[in-house]
């Protein structure tokens, strides 16, 4: 077996070939997770004594907040191996993932207030986990719209990795601050935190939905970064040598 | 060290050469806080409660409305670029403008802000507290906006934009700020609240300079 | 197994509207971002061939 060379997927156009050739095995994996972990949350897990059956929103929030909070870190990630070594494709990365990260942060906030509804008999409840997680939403709206707004390529890149980073420095002050402000409060606050007594069942449906959601964002975010690639490097004798060859 | 003086100096001298865009803050301000009985409704006790947390919020849209300021003129007569290419530190120019900025934007609120208050029906103690929270507050405001004022240099919308970058980073101040005064009135003491605002304050002053110099760099590439 | 019957399944104790509600729209906004994307692939392609054939006209000439 011959010694890979990282190196040369690290540029766009042997990337492109890569990521099209990654994207059905993680598609297929997120289905097969994806049903194994709904068939886990809605036939073999119980029904919990204190929330019924209406605890089972579980299965989908906890892993879209896992996801929303973990895709800004891989993003802030990518954002700054893209600052420091000047690489375009990890630039490219953190944008193809975020607007995935921005929907699982609508998800959970949603899911939230679906699950807070029949819980607590508020759709809204300004708990310091639900605050948070609408505080993280914005600041996915913040870099998609910085992105979006700045048409130099090079400057959008550079400009919307800084804003990745200020925001995941100041995401544990803000979670800090949210909660403090939140016990101070105490008469609105109902927590998360009293979720049913965990079974096993119920962490591996949740562990299994998680890992389904993981793989559906690698998937969709190959999928996006070739289009963003496509769009970059559309000038490239690369693209339109592909281009008549018939692109699939 | 004396690059910081200079700025200091030029700037403060351009500000007092316009002084309605120090006018047009401060009253951005207080029509602002002004609404809010006229929305609510002016029961006492219910302004009282709403009070700081009102003057807070009404603080940071204003110094987050004066952010444009900031760069903006430097960056148009060209002035900004020969600051770039200059030897002196830029992390030292941007702090020199941005606090100008504060004393141009920041300060006057702060000064305004117990007069407010009274007009919310706030007590003596409560006045002094948000008077505090709002001295430590506000550099933050302006120290965090710089990074967001630079971000978005000369774009079309940077107006809005720069909102949705920055708002969602002023809510510590904000939460800390408008708590101070809340826990002072509840009897808790302030202290605590007032020295995470301290905290804060030397973080930012610590860290946003640098970031400020590098988005400033992105921008003006 | 957790369910008499479907419609036992679909009413979920009671709460089957909230349950129901929160898997149907994350699944909905799941395929709706799949549909964004193949959308955009799609406008993407027909774009870059105009433009390859612009190009290879130009060339001919």
């Amino acid at each position: 077996m011959g010694k890979i060379n990282w190196y040369k997927y690290a540029s766009p156009a042997s990337f492109y070939g890569l990521a099209g050739k990654m994207i059905p095995g993680f598609a297929a994996l997120s289905i097969v997770f994806f049903v194994v972990g709904l068939y886990i949350g809605f036939f073999v897990a119980p029904t919990d004594a204190q929330q019924g059956e209406a605890y089972r929103i579980i299965f989908i929030h906890v892993p879209a907040a896992w996801m929303s909070m973990f895709i800004y870190i891989v993003m802030a990630v990518y954002s700054g191996i893209g600052l420091a070594f000047n690489t375009r494709l990890s630039a490219m990365m953190a944008q193809a993932l975020a607007p995935t990260g921005a929907l699982f942060a609508f998800i959970a906030l949603f899911t939230g207030s679906f699950w807070g509804k029949p819980m607590w008999g508020t759709w809204w409840v300004w708990d310091a986990r639900l605050t948070s997680q609408l505080i993280l939403f914005f600041l996915y709206v913040g870099y998609i719209s910085l992105q979006a707004a700045i048409d130099d390529p090079r400057r959008s890149d550079r400009a919307s990795a800084l804003i990745a980073l200020v925001g995941v420095i100041n995401v544990p002050i803000i979670y800090f601050s949210v909660k403090w402000w939140n016990t101070l409060h105490q008469g609105a606050s109902i927590s998360f935190t009293k979720a049913p007594t965990m079974a096993y069942t119920m962490l591996a449906g949740m562990l299994f939905m998680a890992i389904a959601c993981w793989m559906y964002t690698i998937a969709v975010a190959l999928y996006r970064v070739r289009l963003i690639i496509l769009e970059r490097e559309r000038h490239s004798i690369w693209v339109s040598e592909l281009l008549t060859e018939g692109l699939r | 060290m004396s690059i910081l003086v200079w700025v200091l100096r030029r700037d403060m001298m351009l500000a007092m050469r316009r002084k309605s865009d120090v006018l047009t803050t401060l009253f951005f301000f207080v029509i602002m806080v002004s609404l809010f009985p006229l929305g609510v409704g002016p029961e006492r006790e219910l302004l009282k409660a709403i009070g700081p947390g009102v003057v807070w919020v009404a603080a940071l849209l204003a110094s987050m409305l004066s952010l444009g300021r900031l760069f903006s003129a430097d960056y148009s007569d060209g002035t900004l670029e020969q600051m770039l290419l200059c030897p002196e530190s830029l992390s030292l120019i941007v702090l020199g403008k941005t606090f100008v900025h504060w004393m141009t934007s920041g300060l006057p609120l702060v000064l305004m802000a117990p007069l407010l208050g009274l007009q919310f029906g706030l007590s003596g103690q409560a006045l002094w507290v948000l008077l505090a929270s709002l001295l430590l507050g506000t550099p933050v405001l302006s120290l965090v906006g710089a990074i967001g004022a630079s971000l978005t240099l000369g774009l079309r919308g940077g107006g809005v934009l720069v909102s949705l970058l920055v708002l969602p980073l002023y809510i510590p101040v904000l939460i800390f700020g408008a708590g101070a005064v809340d826990a002072s009135t509840s009897g808790l003491g302030a202290e605590g609240h007032l020295s995470v605002l301290g905290a804060l304050l030397v973080l930012a002053l610590l860290a946003t300079p640098k970031a400020s110099a590098a988005a400033l760099r992105i921008s003006l590439e | 197994m957790n369910w008499g019957s479907f419609s036992a399944f679909l009413h979920m104790g009671g709460y089957g509207f909230y349950v129901w509600s929160s898997f149907g729209l994350s699944f909905a906004l799941f395929a709706l971002e799949l549909l964004f994307l193949s959308k955009r692939r799609r406008t993407l392609l027909k774009r870059l061939s105009q433009i390859q054939k612009m190009n290879a006209s130009r060339g001919s000439k």
